[in-house]
């Protein structure tokens, strides 16, 4: 079997793979050339730019945010305050309620920041909702995660003080 | 999703005419095209419902599978071999894909229609794009799928919190850091927190297709509320202002043509409302993924109508004009077995009132399981045997 392990040293991978991706190249071209038709250079620039400005931009940006609140808020439990009265590192109740928030505004941010003018028109429905229901969401998800810093909290306190309590009898 | 996608396709009967047909460059892309029945009526209510519902309640899972492997973005050297090559553009095919059909969904159903042409385009090559790349991947790395999840198990993943969670082992997937950094979330968090993401999204979102009481739970979808109350106060996809009707084309002066093969007769309101009238609860579903539950449609059947020209028995297809100007869908095709079900109607009724301008006065049509903008408002002419 001198011929495969040649092809695969040259290739990189199995014959099989080359065939399946031909395959697919083949199936994307013949819907590729369907999509391009219209507005070639803006179909390419959403289809490319997508895949760029999430991994680019995106991605960055969100890694960026993360490690600011990580260092405002300690990262990791284990600090000479911290006696792992929490369990789950504090950043978590920040970072939990923050990106339920921000998932919900990716998603939903042209009716959220009212950039379609075309919505009452076409569904009689009211636009000036849609911002008032996120903020109070957004509302609910930090409150949420602050009665649960609080209740880890007071759980942590008291087995600090049970423990203090079995030390010295 | 995809084949959600494909049977919403089928649902248009693009093959039938084309007036219904958003693609007609698809080629051999239309290859498993159907009839669409008409049973059950809540059928495209499903279907599509679950398309948009479960489309949007993916995005946190893709956004987490992109953060995942985006170590391998900026792997050294950029290409190793030729099938590297290949494997990372097929890549770019199945993350601008991915990244190109949630953006184009998410953006249409929201009416925000910035993306560079007609959505049906761009939404139907691009998932033909897309799903090349996404088997070949599929395939390419099962045995590694296949291999992770043997090496660790679910219970031991559940029973591990953040200060017992240690890094991977390096391995020459590249994905593994080099020099991690201590845990801050454990892998169960990891998982919870995307299953947050995608309940959250759920929770405000899928009201707006279970409907009923439900609606009001979509707190931030399209079609969360309700337009207004009576027997009219359910979802509008256009508005007649919204589609140029005018007081005066659904007027007094409004007449229905009826054509058969040689034949033609004209009604007025008045006359159709004398003919024999059948009531069908029927429900109303979008593409755009909202739906309503069954609404009461009263109106005469359109084999009825048929038989007015002199069709008795099987009646053909059916073209049917509205008085609307522009718009994509001013004008559609039924096909036969749409025409024939007995619960197909020219609805001059809803739930016990005339129907309002926004929801087609003086008559529309209303089809079971047919794709909302398919069952015509503001209907003035009936073409029978005629596909446009």
């Amino acid at each position: 079997m001198k011929h495969p392990a040649g092809f695969l040293a040259r290739y990189g991978a199995s014959p099989l793979h080359l065939l399946l991706v031909l395959c697919s190249f083949a199936l994307a071209l013949y819907a590729g050339i369907r999509l391009l038709k219209g507005d070639l250079l803006g179909v390419a620039i959403w289809f490319v730019g997508a895949a760029l400005l999430h991994d680019l931009v995106l991605l960055p940006l969100y890694t960026l945010t993360d490690r600011a609140a990580q260092a405002l808020t300690g990262g990791r439990p284990g600090g000479a305050d911290d006696n792992r009265a929490h369990r789950v590192p504090p950043v978590n109740y920040l970072r939990v309620p923050a990106f339920l928030s921000l998932l919900l505004l990716a998603v939903w941010y042209p009716l959220i920041l009212r950039r379609v003018p075309g919505y009452r028109p076409a569904t009689a429905l009211d636009p000036d909702r849609f911002l008032g229901h996120w903020l109070l969401l957004t509302a609910g998800f930090f409150a949420l995660s602050a009665a649960c810093l609080l209740a880890a909290t007071a759980r942590g306190r008291r087995k600090a003080e049970r423990g203090r309590h079995a030390a010295k009898p | 999703m995809f084949v959600t996608g494909l049977l919403s396709y089928a649902a248009y009967n693009p093959d039938l005419a084309a007036v219904n047909d958003q693609t007609p460059d698809k080629g051999w892309l239309g290859f498993y095209l159907f009839s669409w029945p008409t049973s059950p009526s809540w059928l495209y209510r499903l279907t599509q419902g679950i398309h948009v519902t479960l489309g949007i309640v993916l995005i946190p899972v893709l956004l987490a599978k992109l953060w995942s492997v985006i170590p391998k973005l900026f792997s050294w050297p950029p290409v190793r071999s030729p099938a590297h090559a290949l494997e990372r553009l097929s890549l770019l095919l199945l993350v601008g894909g991915a990244l190109f059909e949630v953006v184009t969904g998410v953006l249409n159903i929201q009416l925000h229609y910035i993306f560079p042409g007609s959505f049906y385009t761009l939404h139907y090559y691009g998932a033909w794009v897309f799903i090349g790349a996404f088997a070949v991947h599929v395939v390419l790395r099962i045995p590694r799928v296949a291999r992770a999840l043997r090496s660790r198990r679910l219970r031991t993943v559940l029973c591990t919190d953040t200060a017992g969670t240690v890094p991977e082992p390096l391995d020459d997937t590249g994905l593994v850091s080099p020099r991690p950094a201590p845990a801050t979330v454990s892998r169960r968090g990891a998982l919870a927190m995307v299953g947050a993401g995608c309940l959250a999204l759920f929770a405000v979102t899928a009201g707006q297709s279970i409907g009923g009481w439900w609606r009001r739970t979509a707190l931030l979808a399209p079609h969360g509320q309700e337009p207004g109350t009576g027997p009219n106060g359910f979802q509008i996809n256009k508005t007649a202002a919204d589609v140029g009707i005018r007081p005066a084309d659904i007027g007094p002066d409004w007449r229905l043509t009826v054509r058969g093969p040689g034949r033609e007769t004209v009604l007025t309101l008045d006359q159709l409302r004398r003919l024999p009238q059948t009531t069908a609860a029927l429900p109303i579903a979008c593409v755009e993924g909202w739906s309503t539950t069954d609404q009461d449609w009263t109106g005469v059947r359109l084999t009825d109508l048929a038989a007015l020209v002199g069709i008795d028995g099987s009646p053909p297809d059916v073209f049917v004009e509205s008085v609307q100007r522009g718009g994509s869908f001013g004008s559609t095709v039924l096909r036969d077995n749409q025409v024939r079900d007995a619960r197909s109607l020219l609805a001059l009724r809803v739930n016990g009132a005339d129907l309002s301008p926004d929801h087609g006065h003086p008559a529309r049509i209303i089809v079971p399981a047919n794709p909302g903008v398919h069952n015509t408002k503001w209907v003035t002419r009936l073409t029978f045997g005629a596909t446009g």
